[in-house]
């Protein structure tokens, strides 16, 4: 890495000295948000955003990530470094390509008469803040390819909960479902409160790789999600479904019982984190123990709360499961001792049992 | 001179900052903490089920939003009248001090660290990078770095090598937390009552191994940064002032003694006292109380600068405590939230942040939380009350004893009460936290441990939700002061107030016109940069700012003057005809 002006996240290409341009990352923290989804991605292994930055997998372009959660550069706004200059210059088409990250979701800025319910950056002219909507619409018709992280971004999620006065709404909503990047790819979201750090990890890798032409389209669900993560529900792959089907249901939150019947909407909901742990394998949802409040859904929150009362639809097919799962436990208990005992051919005694005959 | 860093990176939420820079005298003169992020917790909690309190509250922060949602299964807990098992608590003290040691190193080395970095001095301060190039570090042998210009190398962001262990321990460390909460940073097995983690001999082991890691690599980073934060003071004579204020300190407790706390407002005081972090306001280094109930009863919520209409008059939801003291309308849980957005103006209103402060019976004091480390020490250290083997706490300091790991011995380490609240003292105090929390853990993890063996492993209990209630949660949050004030009126939510860390530190001009700390910190920072105003950094103001790790959608905005007369560079910020 060069010391100068550059951003502290870009690498030198492959081969030193090499001129490949490298592709920008616009990451735009400043929606309704927390932050959660930025610190989430610095916890990700497979890979890692070292390994991203400095290329650690096999053909990776030659990136520059101007991340406001750990950025080199941070101004003044008039100085030499400034950060949010790499903005301005995406809006003015001098770093072309570039892949716009938004984090948060977007208020409705048209409901007030005047100010602001989220800014990033001045504007020049007039001293007040810039709002994320107007540098998503300044970005995003530039952009190779426009990225919503985290349930906020992709849908709204919790700040636009019922009774919100900011009118928050995700990036689809502000731009258009249908929307497409001038290279004809799709709005990308990842959901999740906050992202499962591999999962945006893998992506944003992906996405990369389909920009250095060696990945096809990325391939998404009618909800803009990354196929490959969303496709199956959380109870598909939650360890505690064996529960489920034997009917033995968790009475209180510390059972190791499933727990669908204290707050656990698994069984609908798209998302792969009992399947994948939270990182590294460790941790989860209702697969260690946490009802699983929906997070990554279009729904989420409304449609989920109060969190801790069993899903409506809950009722009916754990009444039936514990119907036919008594049954099931029955059989598997007389199985189960069966299987809990050695073959009766080992043992110490002079003669061998096991079958087989010596051929002398 | 006008100067403005909007947005503040290598922090978490969205932070700018206007500033007047008197280059001539070097020094800043004036300074506005600004926000530009709302979102409205307190308005769209209300009429909500109180269960989904924490589950909703943990999303006000990215970084520490466990420390809400723990906090409000406190105020949960109080409300409801539930005491979770000892076991449960224990496992929710061993998450939480995981996020202080996740939370504590990432930022220290990852984000403040850059700050301090062989890059950023050569870039600001050659001088003083020509001087760490000929200075021996005095632990070399415990950090194994020869030079301290070796140590800020080592920070170089991604090529440093100690940064991107640290990037290493941050992971293994969220690890630990999602033994025990689930995931990170939103928990999934908090719940009133307690947690739904499963508490097995694994739990302790998969736990144990790691934090044992931790301790070892503690063992390395607090002499590392002694050297580093020492060595400041030296080749920058005076540097003492950077970030420097009165001392003005909030801590509001943390970690739990199960053995003592019932959750009970009318045993607050006691159980707080029982505390692993002690409570206490400490003005001009004398401890003025650490009594979470006169705590309590002392915060007020200022307006002034800020984008809100007063809820003067409206209906007041608490006029007692449980023990019949007077709740003030001020007190957050009277608080009503009415957003009113509107222009930037640094002569008015500027900024999302209320003002958050603590009467103590004669002044509104702008406490602030040093970032939290700085006040939970502080406080710990002079109540000399914690006393539990791997930390006591003398009246003058804290000491902490890490047992022997893997490759090093048994090692005592003391942090003795600064002469400064300034930015170095600080970031000090961040790195002798992030020993505290793991001495306190394996405390907690001992006592849990016992639990599971003696076959107590229950670790939820029932409650009901009442019709009508009050509760508060008091904790520490990685960053410092965290409350959550609630109201449950018909089974619902009628009113809830979280108050983290970041908006007494980041708050504006009171109704007194009593700066926020940011602000007044910064006011009082001297330049010590060798840059021109042309290639300057402000890396000064950068790091007296950072050094609170402000946290959160949040701003602040700066404004530089010389004098007189007031140089706009290229662009207004929006300041101009303030003060100059």
């Amino acid at each position: 890495m060069n010391a100068g002006t550059q951003a502290p996240v870009e690498r030198q290409g492959a081969a030193p000295g090499s001129d490949e341009k490298p592709i920008h990352i616009l990451w735009i923290n400043a929606g309704l948000s927390c932050d959660g989804d930025s610190v989430a991605l610095t916890g990700a292994m497979q890979p890692s955003i070292e390994e991203i930055a400095l290329a650690g997998l096999p053909g990776l372009p030659k990136i520059a990530v101007h991340w406001p959660l750990i950025d080199f550069e941070c101004g003044p706004v008039q100085g030499a470094d400034t950060f949010i200059e790499w903005f301005f210059k995406g809006e003015r088409g001098e770093i072309d390509p570039f892949v716009l990250v938004i984090e948060g979701s977007i208020p409705n800025e048209k409901i007030k008469p005047e100010g602001y319910w989220c800014g990033f950056g001045s504007d020049p002219e007039t001293g007040q803040p810039i709002t994320t909507s107007e540098w998503i619409d300044r970005l995003a018709p530039k952009a190779l390819a426009v990225v919503a992280i985290g349930t906020c971004a992709s849908y709204g999620g919790i700040h636009a909960m019922a009774g919100n006065p900011t009118g928050a709404m995700g990036v689809p909503d502000y731009l258009g479902w249908d929307w497409r990047s001038g290279a004809g790819i799709p709005l990308v979201c990842v959901p999740g409160c906050p992202i499962q750090p591999d999962n945006f990890a893998e992506t944003l890798t992906y996405l990369l790789y389909q920009a250095a032409g060696s990945a096809p389209m990325i391939p998404l669900d009618d909800k803009l999600r990354p196929a490959w993560l969303f496709g199956a529900t959380v109870h598909e792959g939650c360890d505690r479904a064996g529960y489920y089907e034997q009917g033995q249901f968790a009475t209180t939150y510390d059972s190791p019982k499933c727990l669908v019947r204290l707050g656990c909407w698994g069984p609908v909901v798209k998302c792969n984190v009992p399947k994948r742990g939270w990182m590294n394998g460790i941790g989860g949802c209702p697969n260690v123990g946490g009802i699983c409040i929906a997070c990554t859904m279009p729904g989420f929150p409304d449609k989920f709360m109060p969190f801790m009362d069993e899903p409506p639809g809950g009722k009916v097919s754990s009444t039936a499961s514990r119907v036919y799962g008594s049954v099931i436990r029955r059989l598997r208990d007389i199985t189960g001792e069966t299987v809990d005992k050695e073959p009766k051919w080992r043992h110490a005694g002079d003669e061998l049992t096991t079958g087989y005959r010596p051929p002398w | 001179m006008e100067m403005a860093w909007d947005p503040i990176t290598r922090i978490v939420g969205s932070l700018g900052i206007h500033t007047k820079i008197d280059f001539k005298r070097k020094r800043v003169a004036e300074c506005y903490s600004t926000s530009s992020v709302f979102r409205g917790y307190s308005v769209f909690m209300r009429g909500k089920d109180p269960r989904d309190a924490h589950f909703i509250t943990s999303r006000i922060c990215g970084i520490c939003g466990d420390n809400h949602a723990t906090c409000s299964v406190y105020a949960q807990n109080m409300a409801y009248g539930v005491k979770p098992p000892h076991l449960g608590e224990w496992l929710i003290n061993l998450g939480e001090s995981a996020e202080y040691m996740f939370d504590h190193n990432i930022f220290q080395e990852n984000l403040v660290g850059v700050d301090y970095c062989e890059r950023m001095v050569r870039e600001t301060n050659p001088g003083v990078l020509e001087l760490a190039e000929r200075t021996e570090a005095p632990h070399a042998a415990d950090h194994g770095y020869r030079t301290i210009a070796d140590i800020m190398r080592s920070l170089n962001p991604l090529e440093g090598e100690f940064y991107r262990e640290a990037l290493q321990v941050s992971r293994y460390t969220r690890e630990m937390f999602c033994l025990m909460e689930g995931r990170h940073v939103h928990p999934s097995t908090l719940y009133p009552g307690g947690v739904g983690t499963i508490a097995s001999v694994q739990l302790f082991t998969d736990y144990l191994s790691r934090l044992m890691r931790y301790v070892e690599f503690m063992k390395r980073v607090v002499p590392l940064h002694d050297d580093l934060f020492d060595f400041f003071y030296e080749a920058l004579p005076g540097y003492e002032e950077v970030g420097r204020r009165r001392v003005l300190l909030g801590c509001w407790g943390a970690l739990n003694d199960p053995e003592h706390c019932d959750f009970t407002y009318a045993h607050m005081t006691d159980w707080g006292r029982r505390m692993f972090v002690t409570p206490g306001v400490v003005v001009d280094g004398k401890l003025v109380t650490n009594d979470l109930t006169r705590i309590n009863l002392g915060i007020r919520i200022l307006l002034g600068s800020s984008y809100y209409d007063d809820w003067e008059g409206q209906e007041q939801f608490v006029t007692r405590d449980p023990l019949g003291n007077p709740v003030d309308p001020r007190h957050p849980w009277n608080q009503h939230t009415i957003p009113a957005p509107q222009k930037r103006n640094f002569d008015d209103k500027y900024s999302w942040v209320m003002s958050p402060r603590w009467f103590d019976g004669k002044d509104h004091l702008a406490l602030d939380t040093g970032g939290g480390p700085l006040a939970r020490l502080w406080s710990t250290a002079l109540s000399g009350l914690v006393d539990i083997g791997f930390v006591k706490a003398t009246g003058h300091s804290v000491v902490i004893n890490l047992p022997r790991t893997l490759t090093k011995p048994e090692t005592t380490f003391e942090w003795k009460i600064p002469r400064w609240s300034n930015a170095l003292e600080r970031n000090r105090a961040r790195t002798y936290f992030q020993a505290y929390a793991a001495a306190v853990a394996l405390h907690c993890a001992e006592k849990g441990l016992a639990e599971v063996r003696a076959g107590r492993t229950q670790t939820w209990e029932k409650f009901e939700v009442p019709d009508e209630s009050i509760g508060v949660g008091f904790t520490e949050a990685v960053r410092g002061v965290l409350s959550h004030h609630m109201v449950i009126r018909d089974g619902k939510i009628a009113n809830y107030h979280p108050y983290p860390p970041t908006p007494w530190n980041a708050s504006t001009r009171d109704t007194f016109g009593t700066p926020g700390p940011y602000e007044d910190a910064v006011q009082n920072t001297p330049i010590f940069e060798e840059n021109t105003p042309e290639n300057f950094k402000g890396i000064d103001i950068m790091r007296a700012v950072r050094s609170f790790d402000p946290c959160l959608p949040c701003g602040v905005h700066m404004y530089t003057g010389s004098g007189r007369t007031v140089k706009a560079m290229h662009v207004p910020t929006g300041l101009s005809g303030l003060g100059g």
